[in-house]
């Protein structure tokens, strides 16, 4: 039975997922789900995600939401096969795997998505940018990215030697934001730089970065 | 390592019959440490969990009105300086739900046997619920409890604008909940999880300590699920640990 992932081809919460099923070659079906004609606020996907947020995830009889509970589903369900993206066979190794995904969702994620939201979203709705918003969490995300900095030149990916899902977690935001004025904010961190370049380099990213066209004219 | 300070009533252990009484209490020795205060709502988040496993734990106190989260001695092990932090015979950790999900997985043996389920796809299904906690109910909820709980205390001036903002995005949010939970006892299904426990904390201080608790309490299937997962004894014991700390 295939999977089905309900998104857009440039949201981030669906291609964070994307990414995951490349990494773990798993075949799916992308189900369009309009967003700008609200199809996410109503049913039938309000029984998908009561949210009304994209994606969702159905395998068989199991329906998720939230990407990266579904990143997570994926990745242990699938932990014999492709790339091993949560270590589950090393008690440490996992358990900094887990911490790491905390801090793209707790203290990296509120920082760049506003301003990727106010530079890149906004103009599309036809809203203008707020300035102070951007300027209020770029001061945010310099602070979060010194100490990845730091992180980083200790190992040579979040959790360790070794890309995760917890590296995988930031692909989406920080592709988008890396086509902002902001992108010194990543450039001028030498370590920050490296591993950026590096998870943005893999095949299983590239795939998915084709459709993230947000912003693009 | 942080200096321990005797006076501090520290050690929970779970077999202690005189917790309640100020002195303090001698256990033996158990290499599993919470750094942080038990007021904090991610210290709490971590305790509660501890304690449904039935994991015996040292708490360490962290003074957060002297900043000594922001020490480089504490940033070594939890380089965002904030609490807790977690420290046991394997590993140091941070982010409470991080080491809560850390904690059901070693043991899962222990306690409450089905805290972070029993098979994939209940853990997915805790999961996801743990995800939109920590991404939805988290940020608005947050924000209340510091502007309406902490800041009076702290004498610091609250930012109405935030207040009703946050409100508004919570009010939302907890519709979306009433509605999930008029259809099941439990965010994942018919058994307390680590999903519900998740929630304890912020929703503690709204209902207790704001004039906020009607956000929940006024809805008929929040209401009923907050009555019963907050006299769970875990949560009661970490409310205990709150007035006592």
């Amino acid at each position: 039975m295939a999977l089905k992932l309900y998104g857009a081809p440039m949201s981030t919460g669906t291609t964070r997922v994307m990414i995951a099923l490349h990494e773990k070659d798993l075949d799916f079906e992308l189900v369009p789900v309009d967003l700008f004609a609200g199809e996410q606020k109503e049913p039938p996907f309000l029984s998908k995600n009561p949210f009304g947020l994209i994606p969702a995830l159905e395998d068989g009889d199991l329906t998720l939401f939230e990407s990266r509970a579904i990143t997570a589903y994926v990745a242990e369900k699938h932990n014999e096969t492709g790339t091993d993206l949560i270590r589950h066979r090393d008690l440490k190794e996992s358990a900094l795997v887990k911490v790491w995904k905390e801090v793209e969702s707790q203290q990296y994620d509120p920082a760049i998505s506003p301003i990727v939201y106010q530079h890149v979203v906004a103009p599309i709705r036809g809203q203008s940018p707020d300035q102070a918003i951007i300027d209020a969490n770029v001061e945010k995300l310099g602070k979060v990215l010194d100490i990845y900095e730091a992180r980083l030149s200790e190992s040579k990916y979040l959790s360790g030697d070794f890309y995760s899902l917890a590296d995988l977690h930031h692909l989406p935001f920080t592709y988008y934001f890396m086509k902002t004025p902001y992108a010194s904010l990543i450039n001028e961190r030498p370590h920050v730089k490296a591993w950026w370049e590096d998870i943005s380099s893999r095949p299983a990213f590239k795939k998915v970065a084709e459709g993230m066209t947000f912003g693009d004219l | 390592m942080l200096k321990k300070k005797p006076d501090r009533k520290q050690d929970r252990s779970r077999n202690s019959k005189t917790k309640k009484t100020k002195k303090t209490i001698l256990i033996m020795a158990t290499p599993v440490k919470v750094y942080g205060p038990p007021l904090s709502t991610a210290v709490s988040r971590v305790l509660a969990c501890l304690l449904e496993k039935d994991v015996q734990f040292q708490l360490l106190s962290i003074n957060l009105s002297k900043g000594e989260q922001k020490k480089p001695d504490f940033r070594k092990i939890q380089p965002f300086g904030q609490v807790p932090a977690f420290q046991d015979d394997v590993i140091s950790l941070f982010e409470s739900r991080a080491i809560c999900r850390y904690i059901c997985e070693k043991h899962p043996e222990k306690g409450n046997k089905g805290l972070y389920g029993t098979n994939p796809l209940a853990k997915a299904s805790i999961d996801q619920w743990l995800e939109a906690e920590g991404q939805t109910f988290n940020p608005p909820s947050s924000v209340l409890v510091f502007q309406l709980a902490f800041a009076p205390r702290m004498k610091l001036k609250q930012d109405e604008t935030l207040i009703k903002k946050n409100e508004e995005k919570l009010a939302k949010v907890l519709d979306v909940y009433d509605k999930w939970l008029g259809e099941r006892r439990f965010l994942a299904g018919d058994e307390f999880s680590l999903a519900d426990l998740s929630h304890l904390p912020n929703t503690h201080y709204l209902v207790n300590a704001t004039d906020r608790g009607e956000l929940f309490t006024s809805r008929k299937n929040v209401g009923r699920w907050w009555d019963e997962i907050s006299s769970r004894d875990s949560w009661k014991e970490v409310v205990n640990m709150q007035k006592s700390g």
